[in-house]
């Protein structure tokens, strides 16, 4: 009856892309003869077409019809149209062709939504809430009369407790009503104010001052980058914020429900003359049958919780043991759909009908929780070193037992962050905080699941669906076994064990087989890479990249090289002293850091320090160089990649290190009489500066930056290991180690010579006078 | 005149016995029907050295003239001196050395000799600093000479400063430093502390390059010098006396200067180190007591220090000048006068504990690469006639082998640790397929001649210095040294001397022969 019904009719389908949309399509094509429309946003770089191609008919929702079909790319072209639509735009941006094809449409699915349940609060009104009167109102605009299928959510209900019934919201009781006009006039003046709030000169300093807490003193360019792009997630982490709230004080779980909700309430009164239906489903989960049981789409609510279960990183979870999870396979969804379609609108003007299995064949929460238990104590997931890992025993607290601890957590390791932050170490040292860093993002994650999530599983409402159960009956035996939409058909201990779970582990692409890796590890594999003959050119840092000293010990060597003994230690003492104000000024500006510091060269003889550098070389340089950093620059030579070190130190500081590059780019001060002038010619190569000189320098020698690789130390020479295209953090400080982990850049630990001098004080041997 | 050297057998009631162990000592307990190979005491000094060298210097040997004759207004001399290696350790000020190059000077300035140029004979070895410099010479000579550029370190990659004499009849290149072979006299100083030391050695190897040194300074040569301490059956000799002879005819004239000490090594506060462990005072048991207690509490780092700062009260026992062979023939007599014990025939295993210090250590860090050289290089190779241990034998050596190393004197060893011999051991496969890249490396050259770097080949001679014991030995077992280092030096490690025993029977068999060398102070083992 179904197929026959929609034999030879058009039909409309936003949302295609989308986890519902894609189930859909892929049914109307296998199962139905009917001609199909695409709406699709284009992208930024993809046409409608394009994106249609890629992000539809190549999932693997379609591998069984490719496989059944004779010709799928004929298939394909002879019954999907595709065209450019946007739901978050009035009139949906249609240009010609779209109008007249929707004309001509029998029915309009309109899955579109922004399903996450933090989008900030302005993205869900627009799509969500305005998104299907949008559609209604362009039928509208061409005069299609079509049937317009709007999918909503079982959650517009609100959180309530017990019967939520399969009616309008207008004929529900206790549900909220709020005059949706207003909401969006809100969401929209809340994103201009907030905007503008964003971009007042505390707030700015305050982006700022947290950039540089994250990268340090890398550059003016870098850090305003870093800094609009925090003013940017700001103004986002408050309208999500502000959506989070809002909803709650209306009775919503969230943004989504809230914003699902008054859209539903906006179509009602805006529909005019197009017949409409809502479809509520309640949680969708992967496919129990169709296409292939376990089909699922993106890494969606459930999921992301399942996993951090299973990988060990939530201890607890909130529920109600008693309290009813309402899932439904997406398939039972998608056959739903289609059977409103086919049955047609309701002559008695809007109707609704709820998908879930709620108040046929509940899955109590406790249930579904021994069930994933006992699946990954079986089938455990398996940590880095290949241990299985033990997942925990939940003791179903209440949510604010559980946000309150995680709560606590992510203080506690922020505070950790901070300290380890401003302590000075590097290397092994500084990775401790990177790992911390990775502990406080599986908390907050924890966090953000409790928050988003926790109200799923402690819903007391039970969805009606006598609606869709009189649909139900009313198929033929044929249609039923086609399509499936009977809830009391889910044999839950199956689809958990034998559908659902296989499927969310296979995708999430964990470890799931014991024992040690084979094959060479991530440090080596990065070692290859850096070492690759199709890399070209290798540049270095010097300070802590290959010799752990800086302009401040070069500076107390040279300077105290001849004088009486008692003079050169009450000397260095005095410069030491002076360290943490000077450590300050390079953590803010690395460049004005050299510039004032270099100073101290003012009147210096230029001859004989030229002479004694060679001194501080063999005496102080060497000693505290690290032996594989500089058998690295050599390695690369080997290779016949060119070498370049960049550095602020002073040229006859560095002369003797020539040999080792083939170019060298640093430091000089001008020159009069014989004596320093303590100012630089030009700028110190620091920051953004570094980039630019490699720029010029990889085009002066016809060399691709992307193929290059750069060696630095520190938060301050992003700019430099961002340009290349194989960036190696050596002995990285906190912040860098911590950015190199996120990036998964390659970590080099270079030490000094186990056993060599360690000098107390940067003071060079005694000279013996005649 | 102190006792010669002897071999004692342990009964139930020899003491333990005493095993150097880098910065320390150990007490270890021999098996009974052990053999242990004593030094014998040291000679009686020269009561004047100074007019014995003059006496030396005015009486020559061979057909040379005496020193004053071959002096002469206007003539360019060059002084060179053996470098920072000798003596092992440095000597108490002041050094034997300074006197001689100061009576030179004196006989110089008197005939009237104004360019007058000193070399540190160093050939690939790291350049002395400033102050062992001073130690070698004095400061007077110091002064004299190193502000006005006349005080040079030998640099063999000197571009300009190398002249080529010609190749042996065995095609070895005779590439010496040009100044030194350009000069009317040539006056070279030894400090003759092994037998190996000095002869044609002293210019044809201290004054060369890597050009000319490769045609000894390898792995065959080294396999075919059993030992080179005997130069009757030293290959490295033999090329050395080859070459020393085309120097001579090419008309350097070369007038040799050799000063051979006793063995008195140690200051009076470790004088128990050359004491015979059952002769030992309450004060000896009291210093070895407390030395060994306070070095167990003492920080590598500082032990190390101290060790490096102890100065030997080495006393000259002979000064020989004139002809280079006459003169070296000599020398031999008295440094075998002092070193030579007889030893009846070869062991099983053969036991040793090695110092804190070698040639190529001094005021730095003994890293692994110089453990094996100590061991395998020079304890094995102090024989004349046969080794002390038998062909397939096992070489028990005591060291903590530290994986450590100076790096401004050792850098190439480092990547030498780290990159060749984490892929063979081999001194034959070691020398065909790294050497060369090592040598010419630019920045081991810039090292060696800028800083205070043992040029880049150095570890590898270090290497081939034990290639003969490692063709000769069934296995080397190290005692108490770093794990990870003995491994990869290719040796096995052990915990203590029994347990070293323990593993050497499986090479060697049940109830070896075991032979202990106890030394320093150096012996040469006479066996038969």
């Amino acid at each position: 009856m179904i197929r026959e019904a929609l034999a030879g009719r058009r039909i409309a389908v936003t949302g295609s892309t989308g986890f519902l949309g894609t189930a859909v399509v892929e049914r109307l094509l296998r199962e139905t003869d009917a001609e199909i429309v695409l709406l699709v946003r284009p992208g930024r770089r993809a046409t409608a077409a394009d994106r249609a191609r890629r992000e539809i008919f190549r999932n693997d929702c379609f591998a069984r019809l490719r496989s059944e079909a004779d010709d799928f790319e004929a298939l394909v072209a002879s019954r999907v149209r595709v065209i450019a639509g946007d739901v978050a735009v009035d009139g949906l941006g249609l240009d010609d062709e779209g109008r007249a094809l929707l004309t001509g449409c029998s029915t309009v699915i309109h899955s579109a939504a922004s399903v996450s349940f933090d989008s900030p609060l302005d993205a869900a009104v627009e799509v969500n809430l305005l998104g299907p009167t949008r559609v209604a109102q362009a039928m509208a605009d061409v005069g299609a009369t079509a049937h317009l299928v709007a999918v909503s959510t079982a959650y517009v209900a609100g959180s309530r407790r017990g019967r939520a019934p399969e009616a309008l919201l207008p004929d529900t009781p206790f549900s909220t009503e709020v005059e949706w006009r207003a909401e969006v006039d809100a969401a929209r003046r809340a994103r201009a104010d907030i905007d503008a709030d964003s971009r007042r000169p505390g707030r700015l300093t305050r982006f700022m001052k947290e950039a540089r807490a994250e990268l340090g003193a890398a550059g003016t360019p870098l850090l305003a980058t870093r800094a609009e792009r925090r003013r940017e997630q700001w103004v986002v982490d408050e309208m999500v914020e502000l959506g989070r709230a809002r909803a709650g004080a209306l009775g919503w779980p969230d943004a989504y429900a809230y914003t699902k909700a008054l859209g539903e309430r906006a179509l009602i009164e805006t529909h005019g003359d197009v017949p409409i239906t809502f479809v509520r489903p309640s949680i969708i989960e992967s496919s129990l049958a169709e296409p292939v049981p376990g089909w699922i789409r993106g890494f969606r609510m459930a999921e992301p919780v399942i996993i951090s279960y299973a990988r060990g990183l939530l201890k607890e979870f909130p529920g109600l043991p008693e309290g009813v999870v309402d899932v439904i396979p997406v398939d039972h969804v998608v056959a739903a759909i289609i059977a409103v379609a086919a049955a047609g609108p309701s002559p008695d003007g809007p109707s609704v009908y709820q998908v879930a299995s709620g108040s046929r064949n509940p899955l109590r929460y406790r249930v579904l929780v021994d069930l994933v238990r006992a699946y990954f104590k079986a089938n455990p997931l398996y940590d880095a070193d290949g241990q299985p890992i033990v997942v925990p025993q939940w003791s179903f607290p209440g949510r604010g037992k559980v946000q309150g601890q995680l709560e606590r957590t992510v203080r506690a390791l922020k505070a950790a962050e901070k300290v380890m932050a401003a302590l000075p170490v590097r290397g092994k040292k500084a990775e401790t905080s990177s790992g911390i860093e990775s502990k406080r993002e599986d908390a907050e994650r924890a966090l953000s699941y409790v928050r988003l999530y926790g109200a799923y599983s402690e819903t007391e409402a039970l969805f009606d669906d006598t609606r869709l159960r009189a649909l139900w009956d009313r198929l033929p035996a044929g249609d039923q076994g086609s399509f499936n939409f009977d809830a009391n058909s889910i044999d839950w201990a199956h689809y958990v064990h034998g559908v659902h779970l296989p499927s969310v582990v296979h995708h999430a692409r964990v470890r799931t087989t014991g024992g040690g890796r084979s094959g060479p590890d991530r440090v080596e594999r990065g070692r290859r890479a850096v070492l690759s003959p199709d890399r070209h050119l290798a540049v270095f840092d010097l300070e802590n990249t290959l010799i752990a000293s800086n302009v401040v010990d070069s500076y107390a060597w040279l300077a105290t090289r001849r004088m009486p003994d008692d003079e050169r230690v009450r000397f260095v003492l005095r410069t030491l002293k002076e360290a943490p104000a000077l450590l300050a000024l390079d953590r803010r500006d690395r460049g004005d850091f050299l510039r004032h510091f270099y100073r101290r060269y003012e009147d210096a003889p230029a001859g004989r320090l030229r002479n004694d550098a060679w001194q501080l070389f063999a005496h102080l340089l060497l000693t505290k160089s690290f032996p594989a950093g500089v058998r690295r620059v050599r390695e690369h030579r080997a290779l016949g990649h060119r070498t370049l070190l960049i550095t602020g130190a002073l040229d006859f500081v560095v002369d003797p290190l020539r040999p080792l590059f083939d170019d060298v780019v640093c430091a000089s001060l001008g020159e009069r009489d014989g004596r320093l002038t303590g100012e630089l010619i030009e700028g110190p190569p620091t920051g953004e500066a570094r980039a630019l000189v490699m720029a010029d320098y990889a085009s002066a020698h016809g060399l691709s930056l992307e193929e290059s690789v750069a060696y630095a130390d520190s938060a301050s020479d992003l700019p430099m290991l961002e340009a290349v295209g194989f960036p190696v953090a050596v002995n990285p400080e906190s912040k860098l180690s911590v950015i190199a982990r996120k990036r998964g850049w390659h970590v080099e630990q270079w030490a000094r010579a186990p056993g060599g001098p360690r000098p107390l004080l940067p003071i060079g041997p005694r000279l013996v006078r005649a | 005149m102190g006792r010669p050297g002897f071999v004692l057998e342990v009964d139930r009631s020899t003491p333990p016995t005493l095993f150097h162990h880098g910065e320390g000592f150990r007490l270890e307990k021999l098996p009974v029907g052990a053999r242990v190979v004593y030094p014998a005491e040291p000679l009686d000094a020269i009561a004047d050295p100074d007019e014995a060298i003059r006496q030396a210097l005015h009486n020559p040997l061979g057909d040379s003239q005496p020193l004053p004759s071959l002096l002469r207004g206007g003539m360019k001399l060059t002084i060179a001196f053996d470098d920072v290696s000798l003596p092992l350790p440095p000597m108490k000020r002041p050094d034997v050395r300074q006197r001689v190059v100061e009576a030179v000077l004196e006989m110089a300035a008197g005939a009237g000799v104004d360019d007058v140029v000193l070399i540190a004979a160093l050939a690939l070895h790291r350049r002395m600093t400033e102050s062992e410099l001073r130690q070698a010479l004095g400061d007077r000579v110091y002064d004299a000479f190193e502000p006005h550029g006349m005080l040079l370190q030998h640099d063999a990659e000197d571009p300009d400063g190398m002249l080529h004499l010609g190749v042996t009849d065995q095609g070895e290149d005779v590439e010496i430093n040009k100044r030194a072979a350009t000069s009317d006299l040539l006056v070279y100083v030894n400090v003759n502390l092994v037998a190996m030391d000095g002869g044609h050695k002293s210019v044809a190897t201290g004054l060369a390059s890597y050009r000319s040194l490769r045609h000894h300074h390898n792995v065959q040569t080294m396999q075919q010098s059993r030992s080179f301490m005997d130069q009757h059956r030293s290959e490295l000799h033999s090329s050395n006396w080859r070459m020393g002879r085309l120097i001579a005819a090419s008309g350097v004239n070369v007038f040799q200067i050799e000063t051979t000490l006793n063995n008195n090594t140690f200051p009076p506060a470790f004088d128990f180190l050359q004491k015979r462990e059952w002769e030992w005072s309450f004060r000896d048991r009291a210093a070895f007591t407390a030395s060994s207690k306070a070095l167990q509490r003492t920080p590598p780092r500082i032990a190390r220090q101290i060790f490096q700062g102890q100065r030997a009260p080495y006393g000259l026992t002979s000064v020989q000048a004139g002809e280079v062979e006459a003169v070296h023939a000599q020398t031999t007599e008295h440094v075998y006068e002092q070193q030579l014990v007889s030893v009846a025939g070869q062991a099983d295993i053969l036991t040793m504990g090695l110092p804190y210090i070698c040639p190529y250590n001094v005021n730095s860090i003994m890293n692994p690469i110089l453990v094996m050289c100590l061991g395998l290089g020079y304890f094995f190779n102090l024989y004349r006639g046969k080794p002390l241990v038998r062909a397939g034998g096992v070489l028990i050596m005591s060291h903590p082998t530290p994986w450590e190393f100076h790096p401004v004197h050792h850098p190439s060893y480092i990547d030498f640790f780290e990159q060749v011999l984490a892929e063979t051991t081999d001194p034959a496969e070691i020398e065909a397929k790294y050497e060369e890249s090592f040598a010419t490396d630019p920045w081991y050259i810039h090292l060696y001649r800028t800083t205070h770097a043992y040029h880049g080949v150095h570890p590898f001679y270090m290497w081939y210095w034990g290639a003969h014991a490692l063709q000769h030995l069934g296995g080397v077992i190290v005692v108490g040294g770093d794990t990870r280092s003995v491994r990869r030096l290719g040796f096995k490690p052990a915990t203590t001397l029994r347990d070293a025993l323990e593993m050497a029977e499986d090479v060697v068999g049940r109830d070896p022969s075991v032979t202990h060398l106890h030394s320093p102070p150096i012996l040469l083992a006479d066996v038969t």
